[in-house]
């Protein structure tokens, strides 16, 4: 029985949330599997991320080299490759972050292998549950090959403790070729708020808040939770938010313990992306909205009418 | 520049999903061009409207009902279809990936371009899976493209923010939604102004289509016998969320919220 290889995701220098939702699953496949040793993969990263890493598995291995510093498919492939055959694995697994759903289908290209993606439960050593469908549908399926590559939904994973020390070892990624491809740079959008998959209260508005300067309202409640903001994708296509706060399928997955949707009708794909909240609360002037059939506190009124008094309502309550 | 691009049918999804036995049943069913592999197509277009020698290749496997689909890629504007015949919802994305890989060593286009995700399969790995078969560079999740010599400088949707990435051609590239934007697509020499969103087959592009040439050929043609790495068991309705209750007043539910739900 092969080993189970984790991705470590970090940004500046630090490990990603999203990882330890992979951790989870990979330890849950370890039962299934009846035994196996939890590897973890840094590549590109300092010291820090593999010591915080190491606390969740028994082995990682870095590699590290000028060419692997910044992510990029092509170079990071081949040393997840490498690292994966000497790490004795036959199962390579990440969250579904942006990274891992860019590289890891890449990686089972190179190692012949079968892949599932997003994960959402593991039935057996071999067979996984996934939504499909835009979430309308539950797959079951069952990897033929005798390796495999999974990424995880993270919603779907809670985030793992840690489990002890592991040991950290450099390890050697072979050659590099990047193919003639390189990063030109990176703009990230600027954000005071949580990531929005990593969340605990997440504050959504959709194409009823009609304007861009409305989501300000929406900021206000967001800020008194120290939550994230969302938005729908008729929102995001209309120019009212940034394209990377969009909840759904074809954006985020998010599942926080709250989740507050405000002028959102409830698109199937919209759907798709929020209803395994723990609470979710619905304000729509429709009472006909979708979103009201996955709400557990739905209230109908427009926001305009209510929004200002329940922001400052739970500001007093938060202040406290 | 001869681009090659894919067009899955897919159930259209702005239906209701039915199951029956654990699969989808598509009886009844409307079927349209996967919106990710249309947004592709689109894209291609935009790309070869640049001016020059430029074709583009709409690439679809399936049953011979799939011409539908490819048919109205060539209405668009795409030059002319490739149907491999196949079983398309038997195929796991390994398959479908090996077929695209022949089929581009067939072709040899300049850049293979396909939506980034099937919205049925919703696997999102067809365009690694062939760029790590083939050894080409890959730039996954474009929200922008940008040609340049012989090279295209892509924005990739990241979590966080865009990557921008340059790639050499040949290359492979999959798209996000944000790639039918106005200016997401930008070729040296096409100076023409572009609509949200593709575009729709105007009723000259549609009696076009109708002579353009749609090649039928089989995985064998290709040389290729591609075995599943993955199979599909069953497929199952997800549990349905119970709906709460609908709260008469901003206080209702702040008391809600604090005393059942302890969310506040």
């Amino acid at each position: 029985m092969g080993n189970i290889l984790i991705l470590a995701e970090h940004t500046d220098g630090k490990l990603r949330a999203a990882t330890l939702s992979a951790v989870s699953f990979a330890r849950k496949l370890k039962e299934a599997k009846g035994g196996a040793e939890l590897h973890g993969l840094v590549i590109g990263a300092g010291a820090s991320v593999a010591d915080e890493f190491a606390k969740y598995v028994d082995k990682v291995s870095t590699v590290e080299s000028a060419e692997l510093a910044s992510y990029q498919a092509e170079t990071w492939s081949g040393a997840a490759k490498q690292v994966f055959e000497q790490a004795g694995a036959d199962v390579l697994c990440a969250a579904a972050t942006s990274t891992a759903k860019d590289l890891l289908p890449r990686v089972a290209a190179l190692l012949g292998c079968g892949m599932v993606s997003e994960v959402a439960t593991v039935e057996g050593p071999k067979t996984f549950k996934r939504p499909m469908l835009a979430g309308n549908a539950i797959g079951t399926v069952e990897v033929l090959s005798d390796k495999m590559v999974a990424t995880v939904r993270q919603s779907e994973w809670a985030a793992a403790e840690p489990s002890g020390t592991g040991t950290v070892a450099a390890a050697d990624g072979g050659a590099m070729n990047a193919l003639g491809a390189s990063v030109e740079r990176v703009e990230t959008v600027k954000n005071e708020r949580p990531d929005l998959t990593e969340a605990s209260v997440v504050i959504a508005g959709g194409r009823g808040m009609k304007a861009a300067e409305n989501f300000a309202h929406l900021e206000k409640l967001a800020d008194i939770f120290g939550g994230a903001m969302g938005a729908t994708r008729a929102a995001c296509d209309a120019g009212m938010v940034p394209n990377d706060l969009q909840v759904g399928q074809t954006g985020k997955v998010v599942a926080p313990d709250l989740y507050i949707a405000i002028g959102i009708s409830g698109a199937i794909q919209h759907l798709a992306g929020m209803k395994g909240s723990k609470v979710i609360v619905a304000i729509n002037k429709d009472p006909e909205a979708p979103i009201f059939s996955v709400a557990d506190y739905g209230l109908v009124a427009k926001w305009e009418d209510t929004l200002p008094e329940l922001t400052e309502k739970i500001q007093v309550i938060k202040s406290r | 520049m001869k681009i090659l691009v894919t067009a899955k049918r897919v159930p259209d999804p702005e239906q209701k999903v039915k199951l029956n036995g654990g699969v989808v049943d598509t009886s009844g069913m409307n079927f349209v061009v996967n919106p990710f592999d249309e947004y592709a197509v689109e894209a291609a277009l935009r790309l070869a409207e640049a001016g020059g020698d430029n074709e583009v290749v709409v690439l679809s496997i399936g049953s011979k009902d799939v011409s539908q689909q490819i048919r109205s890629c060539l209405a668009m504007g795409a030059h002319r279809g490739i149907l491999v015949e196949g079983d398309d919802n038997a195929l796991d994305a390994e398959q479908v990936a090996r077929i695209v890989a022949a089929v581009y060593e067939r072709e040899k286009p300049d850049l293979l371009l396909l939506g980034k995700q099937t919205v049925d399969g919703d696997a999102n790995q067809v365009a690694q899976l062939v760029a790590g078969f083939l050894g080409l560079p890959q730039a996954c999740f474009a929200c922008e493209i940008e040609l340049g010599d012989n090279l295209l400088s892509v924005g990739r949707e990241i979590d966080g923010g865009t990557e921008y990435k340059r790639v050499p051609l040949p290359a492979v590239v999959s798209v996000d939604l944000r790639i039918v934007l106005p200016t997401a697509v930008r070729a040296p020499g096409n100076s023409q102004t572009y609509a949200e969103g593709p575009r729709y087959a105007s009723l000259k592009g549609i009696m076009q289509a109708k002579k353009k040439k749609i090649e039928e050929i089989s995985a064998g043609d290709l040389g290729v016998t591609p075995t599943p790495m993955v199979k599909t068991v069953t497929i199952e309705a997800p549990a349905e969320r119970g709906g709460g209750v609908i709260v008469g007043s901003v206080d209702e539910l702040i008391s809600k919220l604090r005393d059942e739900a302890k969310a506040l």
